[in-house]
């Protein structure tokens, strides 16, 4: 991974380092000097009403959207750098999306060897066996002969996660993962995410399940118009926030 | 003779004096029906793929992005212009205008693939760039997450995707093809048509031969149509997919690799 070298002391902590980030659509901003850091095993919870830019955080990190301004260091380089190989980024910091996004054109096991076969150049046993060995963990392996429009929503999340963790990524970002899910589909996504938090894989979710931001996350993120109100442990911010904002968004939650 | 036969004693005495004629005919309608059809499909993806090429305005380099916008509005022009006028004119233009331009002198079977495969290609650029860009933004997306750069994603996820959705527009093309191959009598195809046109000069026999011509016709383009629709039903796979057992894993895949 080339790019910038920024000189960070810390770069060797972080995984990544986000910078006053900012995002605009034409005028409208989107993104206001967004800043934290994301050390091995962190699992982060972004949370804030929707519109409220966390997934276009999510979709800058992972160069989805370009960002208008500021950094994202990885391991202390500026991916945002022209020269910086930007499919061998995505390889190491994967995403997995509201709408799944499974490939419809292949079944479930060719979902997840094709980015090991194409991309990590991976043998055909050693790709299947990985495939397997990840579908296993998300309880998927009985239909790796199923194509995608015959799965179940939460069936094809967990598949899409398994596709996502065969590439070995480092970091992996959620976006809105149970979002499009019937309530009894959520429960079985986020058990599969929990026991990923519980292995120490690095992750960040953005998502609306507030029981689950507040006990399987190490930190947790509110945002609200663009910035970054608090950031503290899930106590912090769910226990005793100190902004306006974040106590008003979570009485609102509270009352449902 | 014949003018004292009824309608179909008519139609038997052509056949079974001109019936390899019509035969012979109807092959060359289809060689140039078909291949022409294949070799525009190429030009029609070879294209659609060049116009859906992303630009990204700060990753690419000036000469990649005016290189680019140049191939574009080449392809245009061509989509355009043959699109835009009737193929029994491209024909004669081509046939006798290469010739007078440019000094090549192009044989009638090769004015006749070119000028179809050319106008074949020039509907299929337009089929497949938008087979292409109807497939979910999220494929690409979802490729993209996992590492592919813009070729392996179309090679492995959009364009297989895109060839099913525009596979019926493929058959759409063949079966023009069939029946439009026929204005290539004019650049001298003993196609079926020129079939048609020698026998009923020859006989005074219009609407005999006309049912016959029409009825091969139809048999080749119903024919076509069903073999199209088989090939789409097998793309489309069964709905059904068996359940592994656990324990089975190794042997299941094992089968499948052997």
């Amino acid at each position: 991974m080339k790019g910038r070298e920024t000189g960070t002391e810390t770069a060797g902590k972080y995984i990544l380092e986000i910078k006053n980030l900012e995002k605009s659509f034409g005028s409208h901003q989107v993104l206001k000097n967004i800043s934290f850091t994301v050390e091995k095993g962190d699992v982060i919870s972004v949370i804030g009403a929707s519109g409220s830019g966390k997934s276009t955080m999510l979709r800058c990190i992972n160069l989805l959207e370009t960002a208008t301004a500021g950094q994202i260091l990885y391991h202390g380089s500026d991916i945002m750098d022209k020269k910086v190989d930007v499919p061998a980024y995505r390889k190491k910091v994967g995403m997995v999306f509201q709408s799944f996004n499974l490939f419809e054109n292949m079944d479930v096991l060719q979902n997840c060897m094709v980015g090991q076969r194409k991309v990590a150049g991976k043998s055909k046993e050693e790709a299947e066996e990985k495939a397997v060995y990840y579908l296993k963990k998300v309880e998927m392996e009985a239909y790796i002969h199923a194509k995608p429009r015959q799965l179940s929503g939460g069936q094809k999340q967990r598949v899409a996660i398994a596709r996502a963790l065969a590439m070995e990524p480092e970091v992996l970002l959620f976006d809105e993962p149970t979002s499009a899910l019937d309530p009894q589909m959520v429960g079985e996504v986020l058990n599969v995410m929990e026991k990923l938090a519980e292995e120490g894989l690095t992750m960040i979710i953005v998502t609306h399940e507030m029981v689950f931001a507040k006990d399987v996350s190490k930190r947790v993120l509110f945002m609200a118009d663009g910035v970054i109100e608090e950031e503290g442990t899930p106590q912090d911010v769910f226990d005793a926030p100190k902004s306006e904002r974040t106590k008003e968004f979570l009485a609102r939650f509270r009352k449902q | 003779m014949i003018s004292q036969m009824n309608f179909f004693e008519r139609i038997v005495y052509i056949l079974g004096k001109y019936g390899t004629s019509y035969l012979k005919g109807a092959g060359t309608t289809l060689v140039i029906a078909v291949v022409s059809t294949l070799i525009g499909c190429l030009i029609g993806f070879a294209a659609g793929i060049i116009q859906t090429i992303p630009i990204d305005k700060q990753r690419d380099s000036l000469i990649k992005r005016a290189l680019l916008r140049g191939v574009w509005v080449i392809l245009n022009v061509y989509v355009e212009v043959f699109r835009g006028t009737p193929m029994i004119v491209q024909a004669v233009f081509i046939y006798y205008g290469m010739s007078q331009l440019f000094n090549i002198q192009l044989g009638m079977w090769q004015s006749a693939f070119l000028v179809v495969s050319v106008n074949t290609g020039a509907y299929m650029a337009e089929s497949v760039r938008g087979g292409i860009i109807s497939v979910d933004p999220g494929q690409m997306e979802g490729a993209k997450a996992i590492g592919m750069n813009h070729v392996q994603a179309m090679t492995n996820v959009i364009l297989p995707q895109a060839f099913r959705n525009i596979l019926p527009q493929i058959g759409n093309n063949l079966i023009i093809n069939i029946k439009d191959t026929s204005v290539l009598s004019v650049i001298s195809i003993v196609d079926l048509f020129f079939v048609h046109k020698s026998v009923s000069g020859a006989l005074y026999t219009y609407f005999e031969s006309a049912t016959i011509v029409m009825l091969i016709y139809l048999t080749m383009t119903v024919v076509t149509s069903r073999l199209l629709r088989l090939l789409e039903n097998k793309l489309d796979g069964s709905e059904n997919y068996e359940m592994v057992d656990l324990m089975d894993i190794g042997t299941q895949l094992g089968k499948k690799r052997a």
